[in-house]
């Protein structure tokens, strides 16, 4: 038995916090499609330096949310239980290894590749991070769910592959193996968010207030990118190719961005209050 | 070892609010905020409808997620159960209040006052420290240690004991040390039927909720103690 006063959704984290987790998953998993697409030189760098800005992007967001500006380096204090100190040193780990990959890359130096999936691992490990941050919010049941982090890791890969689809279609490159990552990482992604949606069917009010971003991002995200990407896979012309592979991205990306800004603002209901027992005035019922 | 904890009795509680002012009181709390409130939960539909008042709060658990999560390390536990934070190291990043399952946490922007313009005693007890960092209920913990290095009891002595229980016109709130077996807090989880808030989330709040007598000893004060000292000495 459980009631009390409704759950509610937190106000605490606004679409500054939000953005953080859009800008900064999209942006890690740019840098691991990067890495993992075997681009070189100028546009593996350029690609790199542009999921670092988002990276870059998002913790300005949440450095203007936070309440003490000026203190923010305090951040740094607990890695050992704190999983938004653990984010924040990766973050700088990631900033190390993509702008000297960047730099390797550019200038056409031995190193770039290896550095690269240096820099790759921690963009792994900071999108891990933001999934973990979610998780360790015991306060909100559809955050703490163990499917979360996965959700979060998927998504941002997704992201980041419609993010590179986006470029190559804007600078006519691109792989038919590069789609079929791309691809793979919808099909990880439409998993990642059924198994989450089944972890938290019995919470009414996330599942219902949930719904519709989920639904774009199986629809739109998953199911309509992948047919775009499958007729562009046999499509001769590259220019149809480079556009329904770019459309295919932008959606890929587009709803796997509002999904996270309707986690953080929009299902994220609060634990709320309950008594297992009403108090006993006289004779127990 | 001593474990201060919280005991509202949720058969003496009115719901009369008198705890949450005087916790404004003790604290100066800015409007909106209530580090003490009481909840008026109703279940059922006319005309068989049943109502509890429940005096809630922090819950200063035994594993608060708000410090594990903290990233600064200004939420931390005392040795005697008390979960504190830090002003001065606190960032106001909230992951706290998000990691609450009590929905404990505040965190205030601006300063803000119960007409607009502060009154002279707001004027006079408004702290900036408190500003766009977290705070929540202390236990007022200021009064247990001013009350123990004054040789006072917390829970017995009304200076040492936090005010939401001073206050109380029906002593529904009963604060005391969980580990000490004659305490009042150990007396009255002994003698009566006792839940915490959220248990399945394994948190370990030092707060519990009386309902109804214990099954085992009836509610009589002791009886259960007398009974094993008679067999004892049988
Ligand atoms: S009730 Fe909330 S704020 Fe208080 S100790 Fe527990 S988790 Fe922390
Ligand atoms: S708001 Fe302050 S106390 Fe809460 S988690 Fe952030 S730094 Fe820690």
């Amino acid at each position: 038995m459980s009631y009390g006063p409704t759950p509610w959704v937190q106000r605490h984290w606004d679409l500054r916090a939000a953005a953080n987790f859009a800008a900064g998953g999209a942006g890690s998993g740019l840098i691991v499609v990067a890495a993992l697409s075997g681009a070189r030189d100028a546009p593996a760098a350029v690609a790199l330096l542009a999921g670092l800005a988002l990276v870059a992007v998002g913790l300005f967001a949440v450095w203007l949310e936070i309440g003490r500006p000026l203190r923010a380096l305090n951040v740094f204090f607990n890695p050992r239980t704190s999983w938004m100190s653990r984010e924040a040193i990766a973050a700088v780990v990631l900033g190390v290894f993509v702008l000297r990959a960047a730099w390797l890359h550019a200038t056409d130096s031995p190193g770039a590749v290896a550095t690269g999936a240096a820099a790759a691992l921690a963009a792994l490990v900071f999108v891990g991070c933001q999934g973990m941050i979610l998780r360790a919010a015991k306060g909100i049941p559809a955050w703490r769910s163990s499917a979360t982090p996965w959700l979060i890791v998927a998504t941002s890969l997704a992201e980041g592959a419609g993010l590179w689809w986006i470029a190559a279609a804007a600078h006519a490159q691109g792989t038919r193996t590069g789609l079929a990552l791309f691809g793979a990482l919808l099909c990880v992604r439409l998993f990642a968010w059924l198994a989450w949606r089944r972890s938290i069917a019995r919470n009414a009010r996330a599942s219902a207030a949930m719904a519709p971003a989920g639904t774009a991002l199986s629809v739109l995200g998953t199911a309509l990118p992948l047919v775009l990407a499958g007729v562009a896979a046999i499509s001769t012309s590259p220019a149809v190719v480079l556009g329904l592979a770019g459309t295919a991205g932008a959606l890929a990306f587009g709803t796997g961005i509002a999904f996270k800004i309707a986690l953080v603002v929009r299902g994220a209901f609060n634990q709320g209050f309950a008594i297992p027992h009403m108090p006993v005035r006289g004779k127990r019922a | 070892m001593t474990r201060w904890a919280m005991v509202a009795d949720l058969r003496r509680c009115v719901g009369c609010q008198t705890c949450t002012a005087a916790c404004k009181h003790a604290n100066a709390t800015p409007p909106g905020v209530q580090w003490r409130r009481v909840l008026d939960i109703e279940i059922g539909n006319f005309p068989d409808v049943k109502r509890a008042f429940v005096p809630v709060g922090c819950q200063h658990c035994e594993d608060p997620p708000c410090m594990t999560v903290c990233p600064t390390k200004a939420t931390k536990k005392r040795a005697d159960g008390i979960v504190t934070i830090d002003y001065d190291l606190c960032i106001g990043c909230a992951y706290c209040a998000v990691a609450c399952p009590y929905q404990a946490r505040y965190k205030t922007e601006r300063a803000t006052f119960a007409y607009g313009k502060a009154a002279a005693h707001e004027a006079k007890r408004h702290d900036p420290d408190r500003l766009a960092v977290a705070t929540k209920c202390t236990f007022c913990v200021d009064r247990i240690d001013a009350g123990l290095a004054a040789g006072q009891q917390p829970g017995v002595d009304p200076e040492a004991t936090p005010a939401c229980v001073n206050a109380c016109i029906a002593q529904a709130l009963t604060f005391g040390d969980l580990d000490d077996p004659s305490s009042n807090v150990s007396k009255l989880l002994e003698m009566n039927e006792h839940f915490r808030m959220h248990e399945e989330l394994r948190t370990g709040p030092g707060f519990y909720y009386l309902w109804d007598r214990s099954e085992e000893t009836g509610g009589v004060p002791a009886l259960k103690r007398l009974v094993e000292e008679a067999m004892d000495l049988a």
